[in-house]
């Protein structure tokens, strides 16, 4: 692996200056605390549609951001004008802010403290920046697997896109912490459409290739191998329009890391967010059923259950050399055995629930997903470790009778204290005496989060460990988006209901 | 409020572009925004911020070719930057499937006016009525969760075939979230605004303490399908999914609802109960918005090549027949349709439909009275299944009266089939979608509408 240097181009910017001017222009006003972000986010989509381009876009978000503590309230405020002047009226505008917000402050903002980290840089690991490669070069290879997958029998429609992400941060605070960082991450989305002419059906197959935090060496086929994936994506797709639609009901299931992670996500990583168990997002994304007077007690699931949180997983989309309140990057354990034993954490949670949970410290979950935005906890890589002796995947299909065996994700949602769910899949396979009989179509999956994990017997072996993730985790208002990877082994599940979603939807 | 340099002056950026731009033609777009939000949970204020924005998108066309850049610029320099960008890109850029001569136009009466802008004390007098509404709430043992969010945005599109459009865009919401001591009561108030003037943060507690009071009273229900009244939210909730849904692309391409088997779309075909009428309106009163395409990229829905073109009242539904679809010009070719773009608001009308939401409650003799909806996602684009679960308050109706408050559900619904279903429709009034009015839709005008049989899939133990 290459060992990348920070961007050039972004070195080049005034960051330091500005963050200097700002932060003394806070410490004038006597705050208790002054951090300073700048960010350059560069962005590169596109998409194609069967032979032709439909569009592509490059797209950057470049300012800085100041926050302060004053009289135990909040103030932030950011800017773009990349001026010393800039940089003292938008320090001056969070303090005015924070003096406003000190009039509906009843609880003092304390954070808890973290070592400095003087003049240090991380970059994620990667080989080649996807912005680095002419556009046409990016885009010939995606048309000519749409094209490719056009010609396939029974293949109507096919369309791709890319979206490249290259995100340089710079951290300062009146501690004496000054942080520059470089995260490279990659999107790829490739899927096939068509129609059963005797029914009128349609339907759509899409690859699993997850998004990573790797460069464009990605495509070379060595992580994932898309040449292979792209074969099979016709057939399966007229198997899927082919096959029989599910009979309601109470199946076992063995679900594929390229599901399960997004069960993961929902069920476990926003369930465990300490400041969604405390309430501060009860009017939008919600709270937890997992609260923290459970903490060491609640059994999530069952014994098998080992789910861990970390920003240091290499490739992973959550990862980091330190986070967004200036926080070293860790790994922790969430749940071990079953039972609740951990949650994410910012730097204020921590200094209420610190102690008990990591030693006085946040564990580094801080994360803004823009200079214009105010950092919260965001969720770092939340993972479903393997068993060290657990079997494949076929090792778990065949203790299965009558299942369904369950790849790719598709719909999704979950109640606002993370119970309810009910997800679909890109392919479900049935299983009959512990193998694999053909797809079956209309199936999704809905159970209560204890109840699903509690039912979980057997995950597989680290041989079956993949890394899933996704670029559109929402949460906060005003809304932030981030990046965030969930690994997992293949696993499975016992009695778990069924729905027949025609059925559902017929009144 | 952040000043920055080039405050005031946006249109120089827009025509500075376009002076330096090498390529056969270009557009300029800049949006100049300014915001402020407050949020608040457990009765105290969390987190807030202001924040100023100068995003610049300059879009050049070579030959048959474009390309789009972007990026928060503030200074001349970084604005010859992005177009140096864009101009290199397009001599290289890939042949353009939905390209067409660019829209040409002349200078709107009020381009050479400065961008209108807000800053945190549009909450001045809200600030002050939430922190005695905190102090009630601890006095009465209710727990206050939530945020306001104002932001003003005005566009300058310029290109180099005259078009000088600008555009005022404030869009504002308010959201609370109420809950009793031990958490095992909830209930949500919320709307949208322009302005602030009229929010009252007193109004909006007072509204939570009397749906907490409702909820005093806990009945557990199964699954099952139930007569149901969804208010105003829900039904914006629903209907802006399935105007996401509408785009003429996928609908001809034979991948959603509105596609006809065997090809084509279902544009003129009955699809609902003829009462209804959903369209958008750039000059509904209350919810203006945009009234031409602005375009930083092509997709299946949006075309670069018809910024500036201008946007009307649309029908997407008129007497129940799917009239539109959101089309290009390119779209608008394929299918054989007139070119009707997306427009900003969504508005859902029954015809004759008269009355409140508070009618429907006293016409209804045992029922449900929902709140809003949630995390709603698309299960089968076929039928435009939908999945999501009711959130903060599900309230039992009994002989015309609100008896108490019912456990969550899990729902799996189609809007469209909704639109066939409704026994009950209240007028039309301004409506603020829970689920996407945040960040991505907050202009809806919707009645409320009674289903007698809503499916609710599962029971949700969510409080």
């Amino acid at each position: 692996m290459a060992s990348n240097q920070i961007d050039p181009t972004f070195l080049a910017l005034p960051y330091e200056r500005l963050g200097q001017v700002a932060l003394e222009r806070a410490r004038d006003f006597g705050v208790t605390h002054a951090d300073f972000r700048f960010e350059r986010n560069r962005y590169q989509h596109f998409s194609v549609r069967d032979d032709a381009l439909e569009g592509a876009q490059d797209a950057e978000d470049l300012g800085f951001a100041v926050r302060v503590v004053l009289d135990g309230a909040w103030g932030f405020a950011s800017g773009v004008a990349l001026s010393e002047s800039e940089a003292v009226t938008v320090a001056e505008t969070a303090v005015t802010v924070a003096q406003i917000a000190a009039r509906m402050t009843r609880r003092p903002v304390q954070l808890a403290p973290e070592p400095v980290h003087r003049d240090v840089t991380w970059v994620s690991a990667y080989e080649v920046n996807p912005l680095d490669v002419p556009l046409a070069d990016k885009t010939a290879l995606f048309l000519r697997w749409t094209k490719e997958l056009l010609g396939a029998e029974g293949v109507d429609h096919a369309t791709g896109s890319l979206q490249q992400v290259q995100e340089n941060k710079y951290y300062a605070d009146l501690g004496g912490s000054a942080i520059t960082q470089q995260r490279i991450r990659l999107e790829p989305h490739i899927e096939v459409h068509g129609t059963d002419a005797s029914t009128g059906a349609f339907d759509s197959m899409r690859t699993i290739a997850p998004p990573v935090a790797r460069g464009w060496e990605y495509f070379a086929g060595d992580m994932f191998d898309f040449d292979a994936e792209r074969a099979a994506l016709p057939e399966l797709l007229r198997e899927k329009l082919a096959a029989p639609s599910v009979h309601a009901g109470v199946y076992d299931l063995v679900i594929h890391p390229s599901n399960l992670w997004l069960t993961i996500h929902e069920s476990i990583g926003h369930a465990t967010e300490l400041d969604r168990a405390l309430g501060y997002e009860a009017n939008y994304a919600g709270t937890s059923f997992a609260t923290y007077d459970q903490l060491g007690s609640l059994a999530y699931g069952s014994t098998a259950m080992h789910v861990t949180g970390d920003r240091t997983s290499e490739h992973g989309l959550a990862t980091v050399g330190y986070d967004d309140e200036g926080v070293e990057a860790q790994s922790w354990d969430i749940i071990r055995n079953g039972v609740l034993v951990g949650y994410q954490l910012d730097r204020e949670m921590a200094h209420t629930y610190g102690a008990e949970l990591n030693d006085g410290r946040s564990n580094g979950c801080s994360y803004a997903d823009s200079p214009g935005h105010i950092p919260i906890q965001r969720m770092a890589n939340v993972s479903l470790q393997p068993d060290p002796d657990g079997p494949d995947t076929d090792g778990l299909i065949s203790r299965v009778e009558r299942g369904i065996y369950v790849v790719g994700d598709r719909s999704w949602s979950i109640d606002m204290q993370r119970y309810n769910f009910q997800f679909t899949g890109q392919r479900f396979f049935r299983i009959e005496d512990g193998t694999i009989k053909g797809q079956l179509r209309d199936v999704a999956y809905q159970a209560t989060t204890t109840d699903f994990w509690g039912s979980m017997e057997a995950v597989g072996g680290p041989q079956t460990y993949e890394l899933g993730g996704a670029f559109n985790c929402g949460k906060a208002q005003p809304g932030q988006v981030a990046s965030v990877s969930h690994g997992a082994p293949s696993a499975l599940f016992r009695d778990i209901r069924i729905l027949n979603t025609t059925e559902e939807g017929s009144s | 409020m952040a000043q920055s340099l080039m405050r005031g002056h946006p249109q120089r950026l827009v025509e500075h572009a376009l002076d330096v731009s090498t390529s056969d033609q270009c557009i300029a777009i800049v949006n100049d925004t300014t915001s402020a939000n407050l949020r608040w949970a457990n009765n105290t204020l969390t987190t807030n911020g202001v924040m100023h924005t100068v995003d610049v998108t300059v879009i050049a066309f070579q030959g048959a070719g474009n390309s789009s850049v972007s990026g928060t610029a503030a200074s001349l320099e970084q604005v010859t930057a992005l177009v140096e960008s864009a101009d290199r890109a397009a001599l290289v850029a890939d042949e353009a499937e939905d390209r067409a001569e660019l829209a040409t136009g002349t200078t709107d009466s009020d381009w050479d006016e400065a961008p209108g802008q807000t800053s945190i004390q549009v909450f001045e007098q809200f600030a002050t009525q939430l922190g005695e509404a905190f102090s009630q709430a601890d006095a009465e043992r209710r727990i206050l969760y939530g945020f306001v969010f104002h932001e003003v945005t005005t566009t300058y599109l310029g290109s180099s075939t005259g078009l000088r459009l600008r555009h005022v865009q404030p869009t504002g919401h308010y959201g609370c979230t109420g809950k009793d001591a031990a958490l095992t009561n909830s209930a949500w108030v919320g709307g949208a605004t322009r302005d602030f003037s009229a929010v009252d943060a007193t109004a909006m507690a007072s509204q939570l303490a009397t749906r907490l009071g409702w909820g005093e009273r806990r009945v557990e229900l199964p699954a099952a399908r139930y007569d149901t009244i969804l208010p105003p939210s829900a039904v914006a909730d629903l209907m802006v999914d399935a105007y996401w849904s509408a785009g003429a692309r996928t609908a001809a391409d034979g991948q959603s609802l509105f596609s006809r088997p065997g090809g084509g779309t279902r544009i003129g075909e009955q699809l609902v109960d003829a009462a209804v009428r959903l369209y958008s309106d750039p000059a509904y009163a209350g919810l203006e918005c945009e009234p031409f395409v602005v375009a930083g990229g092509s997709s299946d829905r949006s075309s670069v090549y018809d910024n500036g073109l201008p946007l009307g009242p649309t029908d997407w539904i008129r007497e129940g027949r799917l009239t539109s679809l959101m089309q290009t010009r390119q779209t608008a070719a394929l299918t054989g349709q007139p070119t009707t773009p997306a427009v900003d608001n969504l508005v859902l009308e029954v015809a004759g439909a008269t009355g409140t939401e508070a009618d429907l409650v006293a016409g209804m003799e045992d029922g449900l009275l929902l709140t809003c909806m949630w995390y709603i996602r698309e299960v089968d684009p076929q039928t435009m299944l939908l999945t999501g679960l009711t959130r903060d308050g599900v309230y039992r109706v009994e002989g015309g009266e609100i008896t108490g408050a019912v456990n969550n559900f899990r729902w799996n619904e189609s809007p469209i089939e909704l639109l066939n279903r409704y026994t009950q429709a209240s007028g039309t009034v301004p409506s603020f979608s829970r689920e996407w009015g945040d960040d991505y839709f907050s202009r809806t005008a919707t009645p409320a509408l009674r289903i007698p049989d809503f499916n609710m899939s599962s029971v949700s133990q969510a409080l």
